[in-house]
């Protein structure tokens, strides 16, 4: 449990980082990136094989990760930083002129822990479709993990990767939905139904299950489960069933959020709920 | 020497299944390689490589965004994948997800685009893309390669392995004219001029390079000398190559399977109008789709085959001339 502890500590910093860099930048996505910020301290700071000080884009011998849903870059950019793969400082640049840290992931000014640019929606899963390939035919038995939005998932080629990694058997990757219902327009079953999201992508020969992923316990049990099954022949779908915003009372479960920057009244706001744990930026 | 004796036909052969066989002859040089295709094997020529390598050939299905997604993760963890389909479902249909996981991502990724043009022919104009290069040439990052026969084909495809980054390498269906050395190496950017002339420079890429050939044949014999440039890479372009030409025969017709706009004539055009503003004529199709027929119909319907070139010289010479009275 005092590991459990200590990765929830880590989540409340890093939604601290998430506020600050949107409300820096004056832009940004916190809704979403608040919302999965529990999986991804999970990942990166508790389950995922890596080695941040002798990254490469290629990740060979180690774990890859691919955020398809690039709006939630503040939450990507301060996990990286926090698990030291750029120094905490450059956080501050996000979204600035001439930042390694664009609006969305890019790989053009060589940002460690970034392996594709991603933003445009759709295309995260199809690349980790052949970074898993590209792995087993170098005899690897890394995990390549890949997190898309439920919104995202109207996306076609969401449908195409599906198909494709359950033909290919790729039961070394590991995809993450971040299962918030919502979308910028709105909630999702209003907008363009998903329906029953365990029931497709079980359809579509994937091991699946539904998660907590805002309980970090349910989270780090689930990822340790989908590890454990590498072997079975099917990729993996993780159902995080998230609030948009988590975190902050006010942005929480609404789509409001976004897509849209606090002001420094609702940062101050903000902040008072999310504990400092290992120092701002 | 003539130029129509200069290059002899050595039989007519499709552009594509020069791909093929330099997928095959890349394939055994570099581990490496590996082939990504969405249900057109048969059509792009792919089969023996696939038959040699199955484990290095992927097929999609007919899911065309994902197989350049999967060859842009397959590209970025160290391999080099030829994702194979047609010119149209190859750029168009893919565009963002050539942008962005591609192009965007300088991803390794030798993006093999099957049938373009008109040649195509029969299947009509759903089938045949006219809009690629323009489309492909847009992106940074990304080199356009449009060779011109059978054999520079096979060599481009053999090539683009050495070369780090991505690349649109565009071919075709029919039998044309194989012409060129087999033992020719082939150098991306570099232009090669196939005959020097002094009244004017006929600027070709891919089929309608053995066109322009043929054009000069003709010109010649009414005593009108044609230099004729391969423009084989689109991007980079030889700027070189094509201002010292310009310079020298102070008239230009450029010649392509493409629509005027966005293609390799608009290119030269634009880079002249800055640097030589040089009389021009355009031997491609202006502002229209394609139809069914066979492909040498088509190329004249379109009016693409030599004699529109020769007569598209015979103005330009005409303008040159009006140009310096």
């Amino acid at each position: 449990m005092a590991e459990i502890t200590k990765l929830q500590e880590i989540a409340s910093q890093v939604r601290r980082d998430i506020i600050r860099m949107v409300n820096m930048a004056g832009s940004g996505h916190p809704g979403g990136s608040l919302g999965s910020a529990d999986i991804l301290t999970a990942l990166f700071f508790s389950e995922m094989n890596h080695n941040p000080a002798k990254w490469n884009r290629d990740g060979k011998g180690a774990d890859m990760f691919f955020l398809s849903a690039g709006h939630l870059s503040p939450l990507f950019y301060s996990v990286l930083a926090r698990s030291g793969y750029f120094p905490t400082e450059e956080l501050k640049t996000f979204r600035k002129l001439g930042s390694r840290l664009q609006g969305h992931p890019s790989v053009e000014r060589g940002l460690p822990g970034v392996h594709i640019a991603s933003g445009s929606l759709g295309q995260g899963l199809s690349v980790s479709c052949g970074a898993a390939l590209a792995k087993r035919a170098a005899g690897e038995d890394n995990m390549v993990y890949v997190l898309i939005g439920d919104g995202e998932s109207e996306e076609g080629q969401i449908w195409e990767a599906a198909l494709f990694a359950a033909q290919h058997k790729l039961d070394k990757l590991i995809a993450f939905t971040d299962w918030n219902g919502q979308q910028i327009d709105g909630p999702v079953s209003s907008i363009l139904d998903l329906g029953d999201l365990e029931a497709k992508w079980r359809s579509f020969g994937w091991n699946c299950r539904v998660v907590n992923g805002n309980n970090m316990t349910d989270v780090v049990e689930a990822l340790r489960w989908a590890k454990s099954t590498a072997g079975d022949e099917k990729p993996k779908m993780l159902l995080m069933k998230t609030d948009m915003g988590k975190g902050v009372d006010f942005m929480q479960g609404t789509h409001h959020w976004h897509g849209k920057a606090p002001n420094s009244e609702q940062t101050a706001n903000a902040l008072s709920q999310l504990k400092e744990t290992l120092g701002d930026f | 020497m003539k130029i129509t004796e200069k290059f002899i036909n050595t039989g007519n052969k499709d552009t594509r299944s020069g791909f093929g066989a330099g997928l095959l002859e890349v394939g055994r040089e570099n581990a490496d390689v590996m082939a990504l295709c969405a249900d057109l094997t048969g059509s792009l020529k792919m089969e023996a490589f696939a038959a040699e390598f199955p484990d290095r050939f992927i097929q999609c299905g007919i899911a065309e965004a994902n197989m350049i997604g999967t060859s842009a993760g397959l590209a970025l963890s160290g391999k080099i994948p030829y994702a194979g389909t047609f010119a149209g479902f190859a750029t168009g249909r893919v565009y963002d997800q050539v942008r962005q996981s591609v192009a965007y991502s300088e991803t390794n990724v030798k993006i093999c685009a099957s049938h373009a043009g008109i040649t195509l022919g029969e299947d009509g104009a759903t089938h045949q893309i006219m809009e690629d290069i323009g489309l492909m040439r847009m992106l940074p990052n990304l080199v356009v390669i449009n060779p011109c026969d059978y054999n520079q084909t096979k060599a481009a495809t053999i090539e683009i392995a050495k070369h780090h980054g991505p690349v649109y390498l565009r071919f075709g269906r029919p039998s044309v004219p194989n012409f060129t050395p087999a033992d020719a190496k082939f150098e991306i950017g570099k232009a090669i001029t196939l005959a020097q002339g002094r009244d004017v420079t006929i600027f070709a890429t891919g089929h309608l390079v053995w066109e322009a050939i043929v054009a000069a044949g003709m010109l010649e014999d009414e005593g009108i000398s044609v230099e004729v440039i391969n423009i084989h890479t689109i991007k980079p372009l030889d700027k070189k190559a094509v201002l010292e030409s310009a310079a020298k025969t102070g008239a230009v017709v450029t010649a392509e399977e493409h629509l005027i706009a966005g293609g390799m004539g608009e290119l030269i055009a634009a880079f002249l109008a800055k640097e030589l503003p040089t009389p021009t004529e355009f031997v491609a199709v202006d502002d229209l789709f394609g139809q069914s027929g066979e492909p040498a119909e088509l190329l004249k319907e379109y009016k693409l085959s030599s004699i529109n070139i020769a007569d598209a010289v015979k103005r330009v010479i005409a303008k040159k001339i009006a140009l310096s009275k």
